[in-house]
């Protein structure tokens, strides 16, 4: 049951396996806890079947599945898959059934990968716990009164669960790496670009990418290396050749400069375990032959500030076409202005509405220069001095999240208190790079999983999955 | 400069800028792959990205940035190194995204001009941005906004590339407002970036007008004037708007900067809403969208296909064909006239009687048959032969004309038409002499008088026995044979 | 460096909402008012730092004329469209009336 994504490929490609088999071992693991878990807004168990005895054919039949041959694989609500309800956990999308596929389905599909479900996440993924979904909270499986963070809580709980050994999920400003870390999973945000956005239901588009989850590093790179390059469909989508992510994964960090984000790490807000964590993962690299040393990015401070104007922003004209015309939920009003006021105030959770007023506000005559325009200035200070810090350093260190999962409900209240979960994450997004989120080790109250970030520079994804493998190979030490 | 003398004697200008927004005819729409095709039956050309459906995304279409280019070239624009689309948000339900896909501070063209009439207009900006779909309106009266219970909406007008031309307010009639929307349609016209039908939206103008009396610098307070479908209506509505302004400032009232909607009904302006009203459009970059910056390559192809403009052929026309301006607009006027003229001379035609001969007879083919006739397809020889015929005397000029016309109906070669009509004119002096002798022989009576008489007579008579010859030939005597002939025989 | 703007106000939410075409009850503008004022106090910070010579950052990759050939792609039916439609008539999108002119 606990096989790898990578040894159920094999043993599926072989014939050793069934990808029926396989299927049918989640669904069961499903059926046993996911009235606790609430990972999925939908289990396509048919679909799922459907897709496994396809594989199943092609075996028998002598040609090769493809490379995630017979492997579940959880999909985020927020991802368009054709004729299947594609929700963002949000009423104004409940029941649209998309006429296309995303991209990254597509190819995955056609990489072997069994489409498992549709997971749950914070609305239009914005949250950091999956406490705002139209269609309740997804729960932390490690302990269920705890959240499995957000917003691609269902996506790394189902990870975590057991109900599938490979999920997708996005991440906008920590959407991957928070949850992973919560719920004790590899979790993955490439650099921007380099997974196709297409079919992927826009937050924030300069910022939104699609990324992988896994119970280990090698499923991660092996999902990314999957999905990973150019798509004609998406304009900011790159030409950048497929990287060998899973082959370089255990060349190990002997000689790596590694830098720990002081502004991330030492600030108020970090729990001491999490900074505990982190500094035993610099130890365990630097054991592992790397150099390891402080750095200040400064302007990291100013990221949370500044995403949390340039999301909304982005968002609050994104979430624009939701209004009652072409699909999804309409709210009946007298004249079209009502009747769009009132589908979008029926449709919409709380969050979102708070978000789309913020980010209108911000563009706003009279506040575009104090808000979003500032906020964009504050976003080439992030790139310049990351800019510098990758001068000396080839990866950077710093907490995934500053806390472990907290305690259902204890956030709802607060809305800047919620948005604080994604200080260190945030960053990344705002200069595109990629980073990774590692499990490394437990807290010692609740025994809850703690994850550590390793930042890289743009398309450094493969660098940042090496230093990821020596910190798993090396976290029982 | 254009005067208007109100009823108090007070004179008066217009002072106007135009907007015109042309589509342009590429095959697909601006962002995705649908067809760009008017009169289709209706959702049938949207996809995902045109309908904005969730998770859908943009790609920009190199023909709409080629045909920006184009016209870039053709007004003397300066095309910015880098131009950049950001989003105007507003809700519409004609526009699937609720944000129009526009440029905003950067623009594809700037500082372009056009010269109307010897006077140089300037233009303003060029830029690329999203059409939006049309909706219908029902159960009010005809079809208007203004009464109905619902409307019904079309998206396959989603997505069509415009571009939006603004010009600088350097307009100063309603005429020349006309002629620079004139002069812009048939320039986009020959360098094939749009059909330019305003009677079907594919060129579209708003007109922003205001008023000053003769001698003020500064500008007044302007009006932005809609739905304007023809050039006639864009006359009609700035004339009377300026009329309205001009009455109320001179009643002391002041204009309120808004918007006003044509009726081209009713004959006046509308307010639509006031600028009070006037929408927060949060213009902010699109993050989907990556920015332009026209290769020196793509400029260069651009340039080296440029066709000739109309201006330049307008003044090549009418010194090669040594015609008038007028006859020369005529040519351009009608699409392929002016080739069919270029070639007959081409092909050996005399220029200005290919010229002429072209406006008038050719136009009177196309207009004998109807709407949608077109030039395609004729054949300037049929021309040439007929000129020939007339110079070599074998037919008059106006037999001409009859035997060009029986041709372009497709009746045959010139040649083969004289002969099966029987219209060869005589140039044989010997038969044309024995018919003079007959004429005189049987009017005795009118050469006698021809003889007596004083200049006047003289004449009559002489116009008469011209007339009894050409009788007796049944018009096909060569008439300066004739007229020589006659003077001979009287001359005895 | 740019000031720092005015704490929001209950007409500015009331306003944005407008811009925002969300029909908030009085109890949602009440919460916003206050809610969206702390977040924008905190974001304040940003508005705060002197930032006169940096050009803004509006994407994070420096692409350039991504640009696709103007050549037709079947599109998607129109009945498998106006299925998802919460109103449709005659091949078309129903909507309520429209009170105005598109601007």
């Amino acid at each position: 049951m606990n096989s790898s994504a990578f040894d159920i490929a094999a043993d599926v490609r072989a014939g050793r396996v069934s990808a029926r088999d396989v299927v049918e071992q989640h669904l069961a693991t499903i059926a046993d806890r996911e009235a606790d878990v609430h990972a999925f807004n939908l289990v396509m168990a048919d679909v799922a079947r459907r897709q496994a005895d396809a594989v199943d054919g092609d075996v028998a039949a002598g040609h090769d599945p493809g490379p995630l041959a017979g492997v579940p694989l959880a999909l985020k609500d927020n991802l368009c898959t054709r004729g299947v309800d594609t929700t963002c956990s949000s009423r104004i999308l409940q029941g649209w059934k998309p006429p296309y596929d995303a991209t990254v389905v597509t190819r995955l599909r056609d990489a072997g990968a069994v489409a498992i479900g549709k997971t749950n996440l914070d609305e239009f993924a914005m949250g950091s716990s999956t406490e705002n979904s139209a269609f309740g909270a997804t729960r932390n499986p490690r302990d269920l009164s705890r959240v499995p963070g957000g917003s691609s809580g269902g996506s790394a709980a189902a990870v975590a669960a057991g109900f599938a050994p490979l999920a997708l999920g996005s991440d906008t400003g920590g959407s991957i790496r928070q949850p992973a870390a919560l719920c004790g999973v590899v979790g993955m945000k490439p650099t921007y670009g380099t997974v196709s956005r297409y079919g992927l239901i826009a937050f924030a588009s300069s910022l939104d990418q699609i990324g992988p989850f896994a119970t280990n590093v090698r499923d991660a790179a092996l999902l990314l290396e999957t999905m990973w390059g150019h798509d004609p469909l998406d304009s900011t989508s790159i030409a950048s050749p497929l990287p060998t992510l899973v082959q370089g994964l255990d060349d190990g960090v002997r000689g790596l400069r590694v830098g720990i984000v002081e502004e991330l790490t030492d600030v108020e807000g970090i729990d001491p375990e999490v900074r505990a964590a982190v500094s035993s993962a610099a130890r365990a690299l630097e054991d592992a032959g790397a150099s390891v040393d402080r750095v200040s990015v400064p302007s990291t401070m100013y990221g949370l500030d500044a995403y949390y104007l340039i999301a909304p922003a982005e968002a609050s004209s994104n979430l624009a076409r939701y209004d009652g015309v072409r699909y999804g939920l309409r709210e009946e009003g007298t004249d079209i202005g009502t009747m769009n006021a009132n589908t979008r105030d029926r449709g919409f959770g709380a969050e979102v509405k708070r978000r789309i007023m913020l980010g209108t506000y911000a563009l706003s005559a009279g506040y575009y220069d104090a808000y979003y325009g500032q906020a964009q200035r504050v976003r080439t200070l992030i790139v310049r001095d990351f800019a510098a810090a990758y001068e000396r350093f080839d990866v950077l260190l710093s907490p995934t999240s500053p806390t472990i999962a907290f305690e259902a409900g204890s956030k709802t209240a607060d809305p800047l208190a919620m948005y604080l979960s994604d200080v260190c994450t945030i960053p990344t997004n705002l200069a595109g790079h990629c980073a990774i989120s590692v499990p490394f080790g437990s807290d010692s109250v609740h025994n809850m999983p703690i994850g550590v970030q390793i930042l890289g520079r743009e398309l450094a994804d493969a660098l940042i999955f090496r230093v990821a493998r020596a910190l798993e190979v090396n976290r029982g030490a | 400069m254009s005067v208007i003398t109100s009823a108090s004697g007070t004179e008066w200008e217009i002072v106007s800028g135009l907007e015109v927004h042309c589509e342009l005819a590429t095959a697909t729409k601006i962002f995705c792959s649908c067809a760009n095709q008017f009169g289709e039956e209706p959702n049938t050309n949207v996809c995902p990205v045109c309908l904005g459906l969730p998770g859908s995304l943009p790609v920009l279409n190199e023909k709409a940035v080629e045909y920006a280019l184009r016209v870039g070239e053709a007004f003397h624009f300066t095309v910015p190194a880098q131009s950049v689309f950001h989003r105007k948000n507003y809700f519409y339900p004609d526009m699937p995204k609720n944000f129009q896909t526009t440029q905003y501070d950067e623009p594809i063209c700037e500082h372009g001009w056009l010269e109307v009439d010897g006077v140089r207009l300037g233009i303003t900006r060029a830029h690329l941005e999203e059409d939006t779909g049309k909706s219908m309106h029902m159960g009010g009266a005809g079809g208007r906004i203004h009464g109905a219970s619902h409307s019904l909406i079309d998206y396959n007008r989603a997505g069509v590339p415009l571009l939006e031309i603004v010009s600088e307010p350097d307009i100063r009639s309603s005429e020349q407002a006309a002629a620079y929307v004139d002069e812009l349609r048939s320039t986009l016209k020959a360098i094939g970036v749009s059909d330019v039908k305003m009677e079907e939206g594919s060129l579209r103008v708003d007109a922003n007008v205001s008023v000053r009396r003769i001698g003020d610098t500064g500008f007044g307070t302007r009006c932005e004037i809609k739905n304007l479908n023809s050039l006639k209506s864009l006359r009609d509505a700035m004339d009377h708007e300026a009329a309205r302004q001009i009455e109320i400032l001179e009643d002391g009232g002041e204009i309120r900067q808004e918007t006003r909607l044509w009726n081209e009904n009713e004959g006046h302006t509308a307010s639509m809403r006031s600028k009070e009203e006037a929408y927060d459009y949060r213009y902010f970059p699109e993050p989907d969208l990556v920015p332009v910056q026209p290769t020196d390559e793509l400029r260069a192809h651009v340039r080296a296909t440029m066709p000739e403009l109309p201006a330049a052929r307008r003044t090549r026309l009418m010194a090669e064909l040594s015609i008038s301006e007028q006859d020369a607009r005529t040519l351009l006027s009608t699409d392929g006239l002016a080739d069919f003229a270029e070639a007959a001379v081409v092909l050996g035609a005399p220029p200005r009687d290919a010229a002429l001969w072209t406006t008038q007879d050719v136009s009177a083919h196309l207009n004998v048959l109807g709407g949608g006739a077109t030039v395609e397809g004729l054949d300037p020889g049929l021309l040439v032969e007929t000129l020939q015929l007339v110079s070599d005397g074998l037919v008059s000029r106006n037999q001409g004309k009859e035997v060009f016309a029986a041709a372009l109906a497709g009746e045959g070669r010139p040649a083969q038409i004289v002969a099966d009509r029987g219209l060869a004119q005589v140039s044989d002096s010997g038969a044309l002499g024995a018919v003079v002798d007959e004429v005189f022989a049987a009017n005795s009576a009118a050469v006698q008088e021809w003889r007596d008489g004083d200049d006047k007579v003289r004449k009559k008579k002489r116009g008469f026995l011209m007339g009894e010859a050409m009788k007796a030939l049944k018009g096909q005597g060569n008439p300066q044979l004739l007229n020589q002939l006659i003077d001979e025989r009287l001359a005895d | 460096m740019t000031s720092s703007p005015a704490r929001l106000t209950r007409s500015d939410v009331e306003h944005v909402a407008k811009l925002a075409r969300l029909a908030l009850s009085d109890a949602e503008i009440t919460e916003f008012t206050e809610q969206l004022a702390v977040i924008l106090e905190h974001a304040a910070l940003v508005s705060a730092l002197d930032t006169s010579d940096i050009p803004p950052t509006s994407h994070p990759l420096p692409l350039v004329n991504v640009l696709r050939a103007d050549v037709v792609k079947p599109s998607v039916g129109r009945d498998e469209l106006l299925t998802s439609a919460p109103d449709a008539e005659s091949g078309r999108f129903r909507v309520p009336r429209i009170l105005g002119e598109a601007p």
